[in-house]
């Protein structure tokens, strides 16, 4: 056990070594920062003092040990575009992100695992085919294309269709920015104004729909998988009810492999969430790192390449330990396979 | 089959025998009799082949040229769909904010998604291949250092890498020079973020090829690994292989789209499908929907074709499904 939580650290430090260092070289190769800072009569001696000043002309290895150390303390410079340091912008838009990826992961999660529960057990239902036509429709659709769709019918023609209808069916829903939000401490939050839930629920809709499909998709896959053993035939032969058959021992049995899944796209879920942001104008991390590729702000890149590294990262920790933790059949499987080496 | 005397076949006598044979085997196959038996199948193929016909022939199909600057009018911008009140016969889907036909740029549209598509699909096959086939074959530490970037890769989503590759590439190259290269640097950036799955398929079985007696003999007898490789390996892992490229075709013409929509793809001056969403979406409010729900219609309708094709050829080729 502790040599595994030892290697699955050294894994992950190794994999935040690397992406720092992509960022690093990011920052320092990529145009010439001290060309970013000064203006145009600036003398060479001048940029060169500078230079010598900001440490630009160190070692390499002393200028990735420098830059690492910065970034621990969250310091990951100043965005050439704002004029503002990152960690400051950053921190700025995190909660927009954060609170639309959690939104997003808990739709997916509530409505996902009934659907494939429903569709898993009844194989052959009307319901069921109606269910899969859906995912199959959620998988092909990019996301982009889902905000449009729900931005034309509940933003444009939402009036148009009642209208039409001759009864008020769809609700007129915003599809622009966060609405109205929130100041607790530096967390600015879009929970406790009824502007701000509204105009939550078309993002974590688009946001949700694909996550939602996948779970779907894997929840009926490991339901059909389950209700195959040994043990489903033996719990019906000793005259258990349907109820407890399904989901004492069925659905219980195919959670492991849900919860490590739903972790794992908690770091996709927030990485897809640029494209939901951009749609929606939404005012999140994502918004500022398509930006700052537009205008090439490098210190902005840089550093969202490390948060979104530093989030997968941990993310994929916690889920395996907590896999290894949960599933006493994996440990034995390693031990097994550590036996046979 | 009597061959005409006068007009002998230039690769000997065999050849015109072979192709009626290989046809003869490919409509006896399994394969065959499936794709006969699915009516959603035949009709996602049709759509597939409509749509790779039209992007290749674009020119001769779409009913006007939207980049011939002497044929688009400023006059004939915002022409709603034929059926609406206002629609114009020369222009079925109606016309964008510069007069464009929709019908044509999205046939000029599906040209340049379908290009990169493909190109990226092979450009990542080629490559995972090439390193599955070596981390397989010779093991040890190349495989080593091989695998834990892919491992590393794949902690981080697809469309991330792309973005990212892609944002390098403008930060990196001169402005003028990035519109002129953009079709390999998005090849690359999404070529580069989806390699991983040819070369984990590819190096399993390369693993299990290695160690039979057919490649060991092919060994004794001093072919070259790389031979070996080509000949004797690589046939047996093409059928997953083309499986994860269809399904990959899919996914990688939605992966251009997405850039090009958060625009960073494809420049407007040649616009793909999702450059086409992103510029009408900014007339969704103003009621001009049919700019940019033609062309979304037309990415999904395209998508899901492949992706039902991709789905019926994994279990086609599967025999335990059969």
């Amino acid at each position: 056990m502790i040599a595994f939580v030892v290697r699955r650290l050294l894994q992950s430090i190794f994999v935040m070594l690397a992406v720092g260092f992509i960022a690093f070289s990011l920052f320092n190769y990529v145009g010439d920062p001290i060309n970013n800072m000064v203006g145009q009569d600036t003398t060479l001696e001048q940029r060169q003092e500078l230079r010598e000043r900001l440490g630009l002309d160190d070692p390499f290895v002393v200028q990735y040990g420098r830059f690492l150390v910065k970034a621990v303390q969250g310091d990951f410079g100043i965005s050439y575009r704002h004029r503002r340091p990152v960690s400051q912008l950053i921190a700025e838009r995190m909660p927009a992100t954060l609170e639309l990826s959690l939104v997003a992961a808990f739709l997916a999660l509530f409505i996902g695992v009934p659907m494939g529960v429903y569709t898993g057990l009844h194989r052959r239902g009307f319901l069921s085919q109606v269910f899969l036509t859906i995912s199959l429709i959620g998988v092909s659709l990019p996301t982009f294309l889902i905000g449009i769709l729900l931005i034309l019918i509940f933003g444009v023609m939402s009036q148009d269709i009642n209208a039409a209808l001759g009864l008020s069916l769809l609700p007129q829903l915003p599809t622009f920015g966060r609405g109205e939000v929130t100041q607790v401490g530096w967390w600015s939050t879009g929970f406790l104004t009824q502007s701000g839930i509204l105009a939550l629920i078309l993002p974590s809709i688009t946001l949700a729909l694909f996550q939602m499909t996948l779970i779907m998709r894997l929840v009926r896959s490991e339901m059909l998988e389950v209700l195959r053993t040994d043990y489903i035939k033996f719990a019906r032969a000793r005259g258990l009810t349907n109820r407890a058959v399904n989901f004492g021992h069925a659905l219980k049995n195919t959670l492991v492999p849900v919860i490590t899944i739903t972790g794992l796209q908690l770091g996709s879920i927030i990485a897809f969430a640029l494209i939901t942001e951009q749609v929606f104008q939404w005012p999140g991390m994502g918004l500022l790192f398509i930006q700052a590729i537009n205008e090439v702000d490098i210190p902005v890149m840089a550093s969202y390449l490390m948060m979104i590294g530093f989030f997968f990262v941990v993310i994929n920790l916690i889920v395996d330990l907590l896999y290894y933790v949960v599933d006493p059949r994996l440990r034995a499987d390693r031990a097994v396979a550590a036996g046979h080496q | 089959m009597a061959v005409n005397p006068e007009r002998p076949l230039a690769a000997g006598p065999g050849l015109g025998e072979r192709i009626v044979d290989v046809t003869k085997r490919f409509f006896d196959s399994d394969i065959w009799y499936s794709f006969t038996r699915s009516p959603v199948i035949i009709v996602s193929a049709v759509i597939t082949l409509i749509f790779v016909g039209a992007s290749a022939f674009a020119p001769l199909v779409a009913p006007n040229n939207p980049f011939d600057l002497a044929t688009i009018d400023l006059l004939d911008s915002f022409i709603p769909p034929i059926w609406q009140d206002g629609g114009d016969a020369r222009f079925l889907l109606g016309t964008d904010d510069q007069g464009r036909g929709i019908l044509s740029t999205i046939i000029y549209g599906s040209r340049i998604s379908l290009g990169v598509g493909f190109a990226s699909v092979l450009f990542a096959m080629v490559l995972g291949i090439s390193l599955g086939l070596i981390s397989g074959y010779f093991g040890g530490t190349i495989d080593a250092i091989i695998m834990r970037a892919a491992d590393v890769q794949l902690t981080f989503p697809a469309i991330l890498i792309a973005l990212l590759i892609d944002g390098l590439a403008r930060a990196v190259l001169p402005r003028d020079f990035h519109s002129e290269v953009w079709f390999y640097v998005l090849v690359l950036a999404i070529g580069l973020s989806f390699w991983v799955q040819y070369a984990r398929t590819v190096r399993g079985s390369a693993m299990v090829e290695r160690n039979k007696e057919y490649v060991q003999a092919a060994r004794v007898i001093g072919i070259p690994p790389i031979l070996i490789m080509l000949r004797h390996v690589l046939p047996n892992v093409m059928g997953p292989v083309l499986v994860i490229a269809t399904i990959n075709l899919a996914i990688a013409v939605i992966t251009e789209a997405t850039l090009s929509f958060l625009g960073v793809g494809v420049p407007l001056t040649s616009p793909s499908l999702g450059t086409l969403i992103r510029v009408g979406n900014d007339f969704l409010f103003s009621g001009e929907w049919w700019i940019t729900i033609f062309p979304g219609v037309a990415l999904a309708v395209l998508v899901l074709a492949v992706n039902l094709l991709g789905d019926w050829l994994r279990d086609a080729l599967n025999p335990k499904l059969r």
